[in-house]
């Protein structure tokens, strides 16, 4: 079953767009999305809590669409609810995890409850675990190392038996590094061996979903999120993954929708699109589950930049176990990122920096600062994120109007290999 | 409304001589407009000798406190009363009075309302009675005398205290009307708005720039704001800022700020790339004079306008100043020249700019600003730079280009 019909087309064609490498900020809806939400606005807009016709036709599309994600991820559909967004779904593990316990905490009080995450989060979660401190928790944030690996011996150091809940990504955003989760999973499982019982484990999982095999249950992962936009579809719609048996508190109190998870109207616009855009991912993924093409891209690219443009340094991992395969994350000392996005989106190329460019207050990327970058490295930095949509070509053609708009950025500056600019 | 009127008092004015009538034309015009631009609807301005009076007529009940606000605004105002207006009349001439000063006195007294006296209830009062209108049957004094008695006939309850009184409740008396007030709200001071000139003003998006610019606005000038934008260098967020900066003071020039923003970009990658590093900030700070006095001749200005502020930064320093200067022919003001930060600062916090000029967005990039600028550049040096990047670029093709290139803007004031 498809949300949509087959052969939609897009009304403008990405090529007069631009050549777009901000795939990890948002991407571009796929046809066969747009035409699954204009169908659920124009069609299917009951209310899936209504008895009637348009009620049960409305109701029917979100059964679909919960299937779609459940398939994905190789899991059931009730264990699928549907969030506002990745920023929602982690918020709702985060703190529906640690109402839940604090609610039903075991008699014998194991004194002051303890979570861990990791440094290079998202703020959607590392804001939530902020929180949680005032709130009287521990928290552990894990440090990485130099490329941006997690140790999962720090995790075997973090792990107490008052641990309640732990929430590592499975994609770093800014550097594309792909957190150690097999690692993870067997220190909790020796953890469980040892204690008969183990702290739950949420997953951010919005850059690996679409992109990389995500299945949970295959490493006991207990909650994972995901975001419709960042895999081509609509914005304002994700979902939370809950494995069968784990309770969470709500944080929306309504009318019981979503298992009385997360009460409102069902947004089945934006829940069609995530669905489709969730059956497109499954079968770009039957295809090409190593992400072989999006690596080939993403390996071209840094060949061509490395071959032309000197003193380039590379962050994060390059090993394929290590590295998803659309994201490159790279300084070119002698600029300032911000000034080289705008100088690119002048030329069409649209990429993002990891850093702001601040006057009087620098407020670099915490995830590369955890890295242990230096400020002008950190300053310079530039992440480049694939699609599938990307060509060759434009691939080949960004990284000669890089070629260019580095030399001539450098030549204000003063660069010459070998010197650092001290920006 | 209680009141029905606001009487407007001005200083400067009328010391003007000969453009006396010109000022008081002009202030009455901005009176009215920035009554319009609240939303109060007034009757009619009238110019009373010595004094502009805004008749509200059956102004809506909240019109009142967006007048204050927008009166506060217009420049050349020292200070205005709202107030009760009477009729004369030549026989028992105070029983009016004494009724509508008895209201006045009871709000103050019962509401222990916010405004002129803080919130505070008053614990002394006088009677301030001025009489212009000489066949009024009374003095001053008398009616200072009597209204006092009456009040406290009435049960006011204050002592009266001459000297400094919490509620002072003011009369005067003029040929077209008895005023009666109880609240004096300051006004901006300085010269109507325009009366003085034009001026061109070199906005950057930093505190000192917006401070300048309304303080030439306050001497009467007409201001327009000259921006220099050097994107992609510079980013979209920090001409918002400029513009948003000129959207404030536009609150106080009758609701319209003209904004030119001039494309510096390629300006400034011929002097990175060829004038050396210490006297960049110098040359820079030349070739936006010799545009911003392009930009003045456009639009028919007589001065520029500057934020600088002796030995703020090296830029400014008095060697700094001159060489830069150097270059033009015109005026060069200087607003904040002897402030100390803290009163600029203070300035920008209460005209609204600051919060917006400490956005965090360069208007200038760090890749141009250099580790060490001399603070001490000679003229001779900063002509033979000059002379040296003439060799490599067409400084007059480039500076006409970036003048070309300058577009105008008009700005509405940022909504409250």
């Amino acid at each position: 079953m498809t949300l949509t019909p087959a052969g939609v087309e897009s009304l403008v064609r990405p090529a007069e767009i631009g050549i777009y490498l901000d795939n990890s900020a948002t991407t571009r809806p796929d046809p066969t999305v747009i035409e699954a939400v204009r169908r659920a606005l124009e069609v299917e807009y009951g209310n899936p809590s209504s008895v009637h016709r348009l009620g049960t036709a409305a109701r029917r599309l979100l059964d679909e669409s919960r299937r779609a994600v459940a398939e994905l991820l190789g899991v059931a559909p009730e264990e699928i609810i549907f969030t506002s967004g990745a920023t929602e779904a982690n918020n709702l593990a985060i703190f529906g995890l640690a109402r839940q316990w604090r609610s039903h905490r075991p008699p014998k009080d194991l004194g002051r409850p303890h979570a861990i995450t990791t440094a290079v989060e998202h703020p959607s979660v590392l804001e939530p675990f902020r929180r949680l401190q005032e709130e009287g928790w521990e928290v552990t944030f894990l440090p990485v190392n130099r490329h941006g690996q997690l140790d999962p011996e720090h995790l075997s150091d973090a792990l107490r038996p008052e641990t309640v809940f732990i929430s590592t990504m499975w994609v770093n955003n800014e550097t594309g590094v792909i957190m150690p989760l097999s690692a993870i999973y067997e220190r909790l499982n020796r953890w469980q061996e040892r204690f008969g019982r183990r702290p739950l484990w949420h997953v951010d999982a919005v850059q690996a979903v679409g992109k990389l095999p995500t299945r949970p249950r295959d490493l006991g992962i207990d909650l994972l999120s995901l975001s419709g936009h960042k895999m081509h579809g609509p914005k304002g719609v994700g979902a939370l993954y809950v494995r069968r048996g784990v309770q969470l508190s709500p944080m929306l109190l309504g009318g019981g929708q979503e298992g009385g998870v997360r009460s409102g109207t069902e947004n089945i616009p934006g829940i069609a699109g995530l669905g489709a855009a969730c059956q497109l991912a499954a079968r770009r993924l039957a295809g090409d589950p190593e992400g072989l093409h999006l690596r080939k891209l993403r390996d071209t690219l840094w060949r061509l930049i490395e071959e032309r443009i000197p003193g380039v340094i590379r962050h994060g991992p390059t090993a394929p176990d290590m590295s998803a395969p659309h994201i490159l994350n790279v300084s070119f000392p002698g600029t300032k990122g911000e000034v080289l996005v705008r100088y690119l989106s002048e030329r069409g190329v649209f990429v993002a920096t990891g850093s702001a460019c601040h006057s009087r207050r620098p407020e670099p990327s915490h995830v590369l600062t955890a890295m242990g970058l230096s400020l002008d490295e950190v300053g310079s930095s530039i992440r480049f994120s694939l699609s599938w949509e990307n060509a060759e070509e434009e691939i080949v053609q960004a990284a000669a109007i890089l070629k260019e708009v580095v030399a001539e950025i450098r030549e204000l500056t003063g660069w010459k290999p070998g010197r650092s600019t001290d920006l | 409304m209680l009141f029905n009127s606001i009487l407007v008092r001005y200083g400067e004015i009328a010391l003007k001589g000969k453009n006396r009538p010109e000022f008081e034309g002009q202030l009455k015009r901005q009176v009215q407009q920035a009554l319009d631009m609240a939303n109060v609807p007034v009757d009619q301005v009238e110019r009373a000798y010595g004094r502009i009076v805004v008749d509200l007529g059956t102004a809506p009940p909240d019109a009142l406190a967006r007048a204050v606000q927008a009166m506060s605004r217009v420049f050349g105002i020292v200070s205005f009363s709202p107030a009760v207006r009477l009729p004369v009349e030549l026989e028992n001439p105070l029983e009016g009075v004494a009724e509508a000063a008895w209201a006045l006195v009871q709000e103050e007294i019962g509401m222990g309302s916010p405004g002129s006296l803080a919130g505070r209830r008053p614990r002394s009062f006088k009677v301030d009675a001025r009489r212009a209108y000489k066949r009024f049957p009374m003095s001053s004094l008398e009616i200072n005398r009597e209204l006092g008695a009456a009040l406290l006939r009435r049960g006011i309850g204050l002592p009266v205290e001459v000297h400094n009184p919490d509620l002072t409740v003011s009369v005067e008396v003029r040929q077209e009307g008895i005023y009666v007030s109880t609240r004096e709200y300051p006004g901006p001071g300085g010269l109507p708005y325009g009366v003085t000139g034009k001026a061109v003003l070199l906005l950057s998006g930093g505190i000192d720039s917006p401070v300048a610019g309304w303080m030439s606005m306050r001497r009467g000038i007409e201001v327009v704001g000259l921006h220099f934008h050097s994107y992609p260098f510079t980013s979209e967020e920090a001409l918002r800022k400029a513009e948003d900066l000129g959207r404030v003071l536009a609150r106080w020039a009758g609701g319209k700020f003209r904004l030119r923003v001039c494309h510096f970009t390629e300006v400034q990658k011929a002097i990175q790339r060829h004038v050396p590093e210490e006297l960049r900030i110098t040359i820079m700070r030349r070739m936006m004079f010799r545009i911003a006095e392009r930009i003045a001749a456009q639009e028919e200005a007589l001065a520029l306008i500057t934020g600088e502020n002796v030995a703020q930064v090296a830029s400014q320093t008095l060697e700094s100043l001159g060489v830069i200067e150097a270059v033009t022919q015109m005026p060069v003001l200087r607003p904040l020249a002897m402030f100390d930060k803290m009163e600029t600062i203070a300035k920008a916090k209460e005209i609204g700019t600051y919060e917006i000029s400490i956005r965090p967005y360069e208007d200038c990039c760090t890749i141009f600003t250099p580790v060490h600028p001399k603070t001490r550049p000679r003229l001779a040096e900063a002509e033979a730079a000059e002379e040296a990047l003439a060799a490599s670029v067409d400084i007059e093709q480039l500076l006409a280009a970036a003048v070309d290139s300058t577009a105008s803007t008009e700005l509405e004031p940022l909504p409250e």
